[in-house]
């Protein structure tokens, strides 16, 4: 689906059906940490939108801001130390952030789950996996036991765990790595959510266990219609499942585009230099064209343009000049102030 | 072709697992390491790919001696490494050094940057002289691309990437002649990644360095090795160059494992062949008899249960271990028209 700009309104629509909302749409999100060390600006102005049936990538490196901006959506940040600073995270149009605890509860699990990187700690060690996949059907289905622990048996059969009905007494410790996610997989779906957020799902899995779990990811939100944000550091995952991505970098979204435009054309210096700093299974390596320096500390993010000091295209104006995000072409958007130069017009 | 530096026979490492709290016996043996041999020649980096308990770290502590061998030999330039004892074991320390994998960890906290890199001439003062070992650590941290003005600060001011040029000039300040390194940049991000990297082949490149590069991620290991050995469950099953492992895999494994690294170009999606393989890694306590690879491959017949395939030439022009071996293009080999 094509996204435009709306000038006047100030946010992305979608491209034919500007009269429905997307499914989730985050707008200029701010948020910073306050410790006892300082204060680290983690969000500073993110926007990007899901419709239903798509995946967005968000793509960063580690403190870029990609985990906050879901957790902040999730509603599940810990405050303090954070601080929602302003933004509207909007739900099928509703104000998340300006609802009610209970409506925010009631939204997460049946409107927007989540999973996590790392299986074994999201999930209770001391409870069987069968149990904390019921324990939802329970409390907010208001299922009997025994209906609880049947859905609970389907949903590990449909994350094609073999023998559903043994593994549900199976503790956390009991399944492998591959087996953990899958029934945080199952978990995440139990309440039939419209947006699933996977926050580096696969990222600590064996390669080929991580095929498995992103084939299923994407067959469930095939058959479900489901919006996934797709939460990773990974170039490859991102190139093979995502619609459209978004990078981020110090806290801001830099680039937006759909897949294949931003493989082939870059819009952002830093997308470009990520690209080329990869080495490819398929390719035999020459040097790799390193980014120099390292990313900034978000407590002292540079001045103007925050990637202008790793920036090989950097100009005098870029350390004074905030770059504005905007519509650089059809459905693709930019934070770099020569980003018209770095894609074919037309 | 450069002589081999370092000669791997059939070395195996048995972890016994112990049950009971008084009375302790032994109930089996975790096979980390069952029987692998490999050579590395002189100036050369020979990458070690696997999966998570395929042994490769453990691989990589018996070579540098921190866990004795169960049995099989290890020869350094023609010395039995396992032998050696007093000083001549710690000339082969100076010789074998080891870049680990997490940055954050393998530092001492408390001790300065200096101390950590310098801490190795305590050991051997043959190599730096007290007087002279502040220039030898500060040249260390130029040489690694550190500034060295910071000899004097701790590893939490440094970043993961920086830490990880801390932990290789720690490994190059006795001039080793091989390093292994164990997954030196999977904790590092992708842009951090690449420089480090560079790093490791420009050292190379200087100083003549072999590599035992032990990775999870086949892209780099592709990047930065001349051969490469494909280890599952303990054991190798396909070694050879570069060109031959990633142009013309002959082991099931091997292919699947190629197979399921996604490509950063969406063009290619839908367009690579995809081997799923079912199933996870069996524990290595109780392997599969015969190949190990039996029950996740789509090839296997009776035989693969009876018979432990060989680590042997018969397709491809380098060894593998399967009795059906054959040579399938799966890197690069997309249809033309999906």
């Amino acid at each position: 689906m094509s996204t435009v700009y709306d000038g006047e309104r100030g946010e992305f629509v979608a491209g034919e059906e500007q009269a429905t909302a997307p499914l989730l749409e985050v707008e200029d999100l701010r948020v910073e940490f306050r410790t006892n060390d300082g204060v680290a600006k983690v969000l500073n102005g993110v926007s990007y939108h899901v419709n239903a049936g798509e995946t967005l990538a968000v793509l960063g490196e580690s403190g870029s801001g990609k985990s906050v901006t879901a957790q902040t959506v999730m509603g599940i940040l810990d405050t303090p130390p954070a601080v929602v600073l302003g933004g509207h995270v909007r739900f099928h149009g509703e104000d998340l952030l300006a609802a009610r605890p209970t409506r925010r509860m009631e939204v997460r699990g049946a409107g927007i789950a989540m999973i996590f990187q790392d299986a074994l700690s999201a999930l209770n060690p001391v409870f069987t996996v069968g149990f904390q996949i019921a324990e939802q059907l329970r409390v907010r289905r208001g299922l009997t036991k025994a209906e609880a622990r049947k859905g609970a048996i389907d949903l590990l059969d449909l994350v094609r765990i073999p023998h559903a009905g043994q593994r549900f007494r199976s503790y956390p410790h009991e399944f492998s790595g591959g087996m953990r996610q899958r029934a945080m997989i199952a978990m995440s779906l139990a309440l039939d959510p419209e947006l699933l957020i996977a926050d580096e799902p696969t990222t600590a899995l064996d390669v080929t266990v991580q095929a498995q779990i992103m084939d299923l990811l994407r067959d469930i939100q095939r058959e479900r219609d489901m919006g996934l944000i797709l939460i990773t550091h990974d170039l490859g995952v991102v190139a093979e499942v995502a619609d459209r991505i978004a990078v981020m970098y110090a806290g801001r979204i830099v680039e937006q585009a759909d897949v294949y435009s931003l493989f082939r054309t870059p819009a952002h210096p830093y997308t470009e230099a990520l690209l080329q700093s990869l080495p490819r299974l398929d390719l035999k390596g020459q040097e790799l064209k390193a980014i120099k320096g390292l990313p900034p500390s978000l407590a002292h993010i540079p001045s103007g343009c925050p990637f202008h000091p790793r920036c090989p295209r950097v100009a005098a104006r870029c350390s004074q000049e905030v770059p504005a995000y905007r519509r650089v072409a059809d459905g693709r958007f930019s934070a770099c102030h020569f980003a018209e130069e770095l894609i074919p017009r037309g | 072709m450069a002589e081999a530096i370092l000669e791997v026979r059939d070395l195996v490492k048995h972890f016994p697992v112990r049950v009971g709290v008084l009375f302790k016996r032994t109930v089996g043996h975790v096979k980390a390491v069952d029987g692998v041999s490999f050579e590395l020649r002189r100036g050369e980096t020979l990458g070690i790919v696997g999966e998570s308990g395929c042994g490769k770290s453990t691989l990589a502590q018996v070579l540098m001696r921190l866990e004795p061998p169960t049995s099989g030999t290890a020869s350094f330039e023609g010395k039995d490494m396992f032998a050696l004892r007093g000083a001549e074991l710690r000339r082969l320390r100076r010789n074998v050094q080891i870049v680990l994998q997490d940055p954050y960890t393998s530092l001492n906290p408390r001790m300065t940057v200096g101390d950590i890199i310098g801490e190795p001439f305590e050991i051997h003062p043959e190599v730096a002289p007290k007087g002279s070992r502040e220039g030898e650590v500060r040249e260390l941290l130029n040489v690694v691309g550190l500034n060295p003005e910071h000899i004097n600060r701790y590893p939490h001011q440094f970043s993961g990437g920086q830490r990880q040029r801390i932990g290789i000039a720690r490994a190059l300040a006795l001039r080793p002649k091989v390093i292994i390194c164990d997954e030196p940049v999977s904790a590092l991000d992708v842009s951090i990644q690449a420089q480090v990297m560079n790093l490791l082949g420009e050292l190379q490149r200087d100083l003549g360095l072999s590599y035992v590069f032990i990775a999870h991620d086949l892209s780099v290991v592709r990047h930065l090795s001349d051969r490469v050995a494909v280890m599952y469950l303990g054991k190798v099953v396909e070694i050879g160059t570069e060109e031959e492992i990633y142009g013309q895999p002959s082991h099931p494994y091997t292919q699947a494992l190629l197979s399921a690294v996604p490509v950063p170009d969406p063009l290619l999606r839908g367009r690579r062949e995809v081997i799923r393989l079912a199933g996870d890694v069996p524990s290595p306590v109780d392997p599969p008899s015969g190949c190990r690879f039996r029950t996740r491959c789509w090839k296997a017949q009776d035989v693969c249960a009876e018979e432990e395939p060989e680590l042997i030439t018969r397709v491809a022009g380098h060894p593998s271990a399967c009795h059906f071996a054959e040579a399938h293009v799966v890197v690069g080999a997309e249809r033309e028209n999906s």
